[in-house]
């Protein structure tokens, strides 16, 4: 199977396709544009099966690598390949896409082609972030990646859109810049080569590591986002349409994470031992904090927004424990909130649909008119708090699993977030669904149709899935993660 | 009674005795034709242009050739400059085509003739190894910008850009040749390769040396438009009709560099350490300014300007890096000139294409050289929209567009010669330069139409414009080509 590029497939399928979809131009060729976008994000994703069934669970290492000389003049390799950290995301992506496209089959009327061309350009974008192995290369898709959510938001969100879709590209551009410089900085360190492997084992200084870690942690901070520069991340939720969301929540936020595994971690692993307080500081505000925050929103979106913060708050904080067992943890928690954060945003695209309102005030009674609808808002929102059995346990409990561990106090704060968790998600699932028949907009409200049943019957199915036997999702981490910490423990300093 | 008359050596300089000689026959030629009938005029003018670039190729050798008494270079920098200045020249004047037809005071033989001249002037400055030819090249280029200014003379903004232009660029030029002369009291030649060597001896009054090169750098400042010397660009850019600042806008970039190379790095290469800091000083307050005054631009011309004032800033960065004080060792870094090189002829491609949008959007009686002109352009043309923002992120550095690599292989030199705080203000200042171009798309995307009209722009012109966009997009995904023709020409060129 190896012998294929499949990751190169992973990457341009879905950006031809989108090129495809875009030359269908005008309205008038919707229906073509949209079943030429289904098409290409289903092909999209049977290409990255092979990733999943095809992998060596006992390889630590890069696999099913690819390597071409891009830019000679500067050593700049067209080097792609992947572990049992990024295999999953690729995946991930090419499947979120298909929801993507699937969910804005009908609610998006205007410039249809121009709006799937957006995500399955973007799609292909993100999956080269997820398998670029040389800097440049993941820059140049990381930074890329802004302009098709640049353009979804400022397109087809909200009222506050353009507010929103600036403050969103100006926010990553400032992150990822001084990115570019700790590159460049690398590229002169380890005598002209931009291959991220070869800095991995390259020696650094404490003074510079800690540089280079600082640097890094403004580009992924701004992405995850942590606490305190997460403010974009509500005004690009709310304003975002759903697709759009869906694809901020489920994917973007996921690569300043995997930015952290594999720069950050093996390329100072001492200034990552010596600021790890900082970050768990941090990640810890994000999850007590933003909970809090999250528990006084009265917009459903920003809701789950707050909620994400907060999810990807446990994620860092699973990094930096060094074990095992939060690393691992952190990396279910990033696939499992891809399903249920998608999911979530789905839901309530769902209702914004039928009542053109994201106001919890305005719902309450939902499941009298929606039942169907109902029950799997509940999974997810479930899954949301963390609740045994779904995917949203398994992730949170090995983070905390991995805090005690590291210090009480840290897991004993963390842990209390499940209960905030619990408290913000199931009070809003209380005050729109439950109750009486609250206005005549729920009273006209329609089930859901055999489209949205599939997609969330298919997110809930994943879900489950992973909540009840997350083996599958495990076992390909297992070697991959081992090296990391074995690679983050030994000093880089001379 | 010829004794000591040496045939100079013509073949270095046959491109440009071919330009002349066409542009003089052109002017000739022209007389006889009728203002309905221009377009034999201009295809004649493509045929020069065209012409000079076979020649080029064809008397291409690879090697460093003086002729006229060393007062004229012909190197591997030349010619590589001088084929992208044809080119962009070519392009221009495609775009200006209708521009220039709708408006009729401006459709004349002598507008194609001066546009001539005008490159005749960029490539004896591109080739110039004398302070007297740069100085020729310099006017010759110069007065005939002066005179495209103000082709469209019922207008009072053209009218008053070109007096401004003509007070500045004289004045500009005058502290050029003051410069000149204090070097040349200073070294006793006017040769910029002998200069090198003098000073490279040593024994060089170094007093009068520094006013001189003070004055130099400045007036070079002038002519590329940097802070502190930038006041006339955005006056000039917005005043002139919009297919001179067109040609203003693109073209004479390619010269500047070129003379900034002659001068600064083959003649006071060993003075570094003084026009560096200087360099460094007027690349940050471009960069700054350029920046700054473009978020508060309505008008899509003046906010080019700004936005050509933070670019040429950013270029100036690769040169400043291009000589390395390692332990008071000069050091060459050899990219980084080639770095700037790359910046220029990458610059000079996004900019045509911008300005090229903005002719393609004008017809008859109006020019759409506002911001908000470009309202709703995705509905109207989908296509074209698209072309404008692949120039916009471009010249925002995002990749993968060739504005992208443009700003990373400068930066990669800047952080290479260990001036780490200006690669920081660098990109800080490009996050703010991200604004108003991000503006752009913002207009052209989120806003609905103001007119709904289908843009009327000719095929020709459709073709063209598409293709630059698209070239943007191609030199960012594969610019390894382009960086290495710059690197070896400047490898052929300086020996370095």
């Amino acid at each position: 199977m190896s012998n294929y590029p499949l990751l190169s497939l992973a990457i341009w399928l879905p950006i031809v396709s989108g090129l495809v979809v875009l030359a269908t131009g005008t309205d008038r060729n919707a229906p073509l544009a949209r079943m030429l976008a289904l098409f290409g994000a289903v092909i999209a994703f049977l290409v990255t099966i092979p990733l999943w069934t095809g992998f060596d669970v006992a390889q630590g290492g890069m696999q099913f690598v690819e390597i071409k000389n891009w830019i000679p003049r500067f050593n700049i390799n067209y080097h792609l390949g992947v572990d049992g950290i990024s295999m999953l995301f690729v995946v991930l992506n090419a499947f979120i896409t298909i929801i993507v496209v699937a969910a804005g089959w009908e609610v998006i009327q205007e410039k249809v082609a121009q709006y799937n061309a957006a995500f399955l350009i973007m799609s292909g974008l993100m999956n080269g972030i997820f398998t670029a192995l040389d800097g440049v290369l993941f820059y140049v898709f990381f930074e890329a990646s802004l302009i098709p959510l640049y353009l979804i938001i400022g397109v087809w969100g909200g009222p506050k859109r353009v507010y929103a879709a600036f403050k969103f590209f100006l926010y990553t551009l400032f992150g990822s810049l001084l990115f570019l410089l700790a590159l460049m900085y690398l590229f002169i360190q380890s005598n002209g080569s931009f291959s991220i492997l070869d800095w991995h084992k390259l020696p650094i200084s404490l003074g510079a590591q800690i540089w280079l870690f600082l640097a890094f942690l403004i580009a992924f901070a701004v992405k995850v986002p942590m606490w305190p520069v997460h403010t974009w991340l509500p005004d690009a939720h709310v304003e975002a349409p759903t697709g759009g969301s869906i694809v901020l929540a489920a994917i973007a936020l996921k690569l300043g994470a995997y930015g952290f595994l594999r720069f950050s971690l093996p390329i100072a692993p001492d200034a990552s031992h010596e600021l790890s307080g900082l970050v768990v500081a941090l990640s810890l505000i994000a999850v007590v904090y933003i909970g809090f925050v999250a528990l006084v929103q009265t917009d459903m979106k920003k809701l789950v927004a707050y909620s994400s913060i907060a999810h990807m708050g446990f994620v860092t904080l699973g990094f930096f424990m060094f074990s095992a067992m939060g690393i691992e943890g952190a990396l279910v928690q990033m696939v499992s909130h891809g399903f249920v954060s998608g999911a979530m945003f789905f839901c309530i695209g769902v209702m914004y649909d039928r009542v053109h309102s994201r106001e919890i005030a305005d719902y309450g009674g939902v499941v009298n008119t929606m039942p169907k609808f109902a029950a799997l808002f509940m999974l997810f929102s479930m899954a949301n708090a963390g609740l045994p059995a779904t995917s949203g346990f398994v992730g949170e409990f090995m983070v905390i699993l991995g805090a005690v561990k590291f210090n009480f106090w840290v897991a004993f704060a963390a842990a209390s977030s499940m209960v905030i968790g619990a408290a913000y998600t199931l009070w809003m699932y209380k005050r729109v669904i439950f109750g009486d028949v609250a206005n005549h907009h729920v009273a006209e409200l329609t089930d859901i149709n055999k489209r949205e049943f599939a997609i969330l019957g298919v997110l809930a199915l994943c879900t489950l899935w992973m909540g009840l036997y997350p083996q599958p999702f495990t076992e390909v981490m297992h070697a991959s993660v081992n090296d990391l910490l074995r690679h983050v423990a030994i000093s880089k300093i001379q | 009674m010829f004794d000591n008359f040496v045939v100079p050596d013509l073949l270095p300089a046959a491109p440009e005795i071919f330009m002349a000689f066409m542009a003089l026959a052109i002017l000739m030629i022209d007389l006889f034709v009728k203002d309905s009938r221009r377009a034999l005029t201009f295809g004649l003018v493509q045929f020069t242009l065209f012409g000079s670039l076979g020649i080029q190729l064809f008397t291409s050798t690879g090697t460093v050739d003086y002729t006229f008494s060393r007062m004229f270079v012909d190197d591997m920098m030349a010619d590589l400059l001088k084929m992208f200045l044809y080119i962009t020249v070519s392009v221009v004047l495609f775009y200006s085509r209708s521009y220039v037809i709708d408006r009729e005071v401006m459709n004349k033989g002598e507008y194609y003739v001066l546009a001539l001249f005008a490159t005749l002037g960029m490539m004896v400055m591109i080739s110039a190894n004398h302070f007297v030819t740069i100085y020729l090249g310099l006017e010759l280029l110069s007065l005939s910008l002066y005179a495209m200014v103000a082709m469209n003379r019922d207008s009072i903004m053209s009218t008053e850009a070109a007096m401004k232009y003509f007070v500045l660029g004289a004045l500009a030029s005058g502290m050029l040749l003051y410069g000149m002369s204090m070097i040349y009291g200073a070294t006793g030649t006017l040769e910029i390769t002998g200069i090198g060597e003098r000073l490279y001896a040593g024994g060089v009054n170094k007093a009068v040396l520094t006013f001189g090169v003070v004055f130099l750098v400045s007036g070079l400042a002038f002519k590329l438009g940097v802070v502190p010397f930038h006041m006339w660009i955005p006056d000039v850019y917005h005043g002139a009709p919009t297919s001179v600042t067109l040609f203003i806008g693109s073209a004479p970039k390619l010269a500047a560099f070129a003379i900034v190379m002659r001068l600064l790095v083959s003649g006071l290469i060993t003075m570094a350490p003084d026009w560096q800091n200087m360099l460094i000083i007027l690349a940050v307050l471009s960069m700054a300014i350029g920046n700054l005054a473009a978020i508060a631009q309505t008008n899509l011309k003046r906010m080019l300007a700004y936005s050509a004032i933070s670019h040429m800033g950013f270029m100036l960065l690769g040169i400043v890096t291009g000589v390395v004080s390692v332990g008071g060792q000069l050091m060459l870094n050899p990219f980084a000139y080639s770095s700037s090189m790359f910046y220029v002829i990458a610059y000079v491609m996004m900019t045509t294409g911008a300005f090229g949008m903005i002719l393609l959007m004008s017809h008859a009686g109006f020019e759409a050289d506002n911001i908000d002109d470009f309202k709703g352009l995705n509905k109207r043309s989908p296509w074209f929209a698209g072309v404008m923002l692949m120039l916009m992120f471009s010249m925002a550095g995002i990749p993968f567009f060739v504005g992208f690599f443009a700003k990373f292989s400068v930066l990669q030199s800047v952080v290479a010669a260990g001036y780490m705080w200006l690669a920081i203000v660098a990109v800080l200042f490009s996050l703010i330069g991200a604004f108003y171009y991000l503006r752009v798309v913002k207009v052209m995307y989120f806003d609905a139409p103001s007119e709904e009209s289908p843009l009327v722009a000719g095929m020709d012109m459709r073709v063209l414009v598409s293709l630059n966009g698209l070239a943007v997009a191609l030199f960012g995904v594969f610019p390894d080509y382009l960086m290495f023709l710059c690197n070896t020409v400047l490898a052929m060129s300086f020996g370095t």
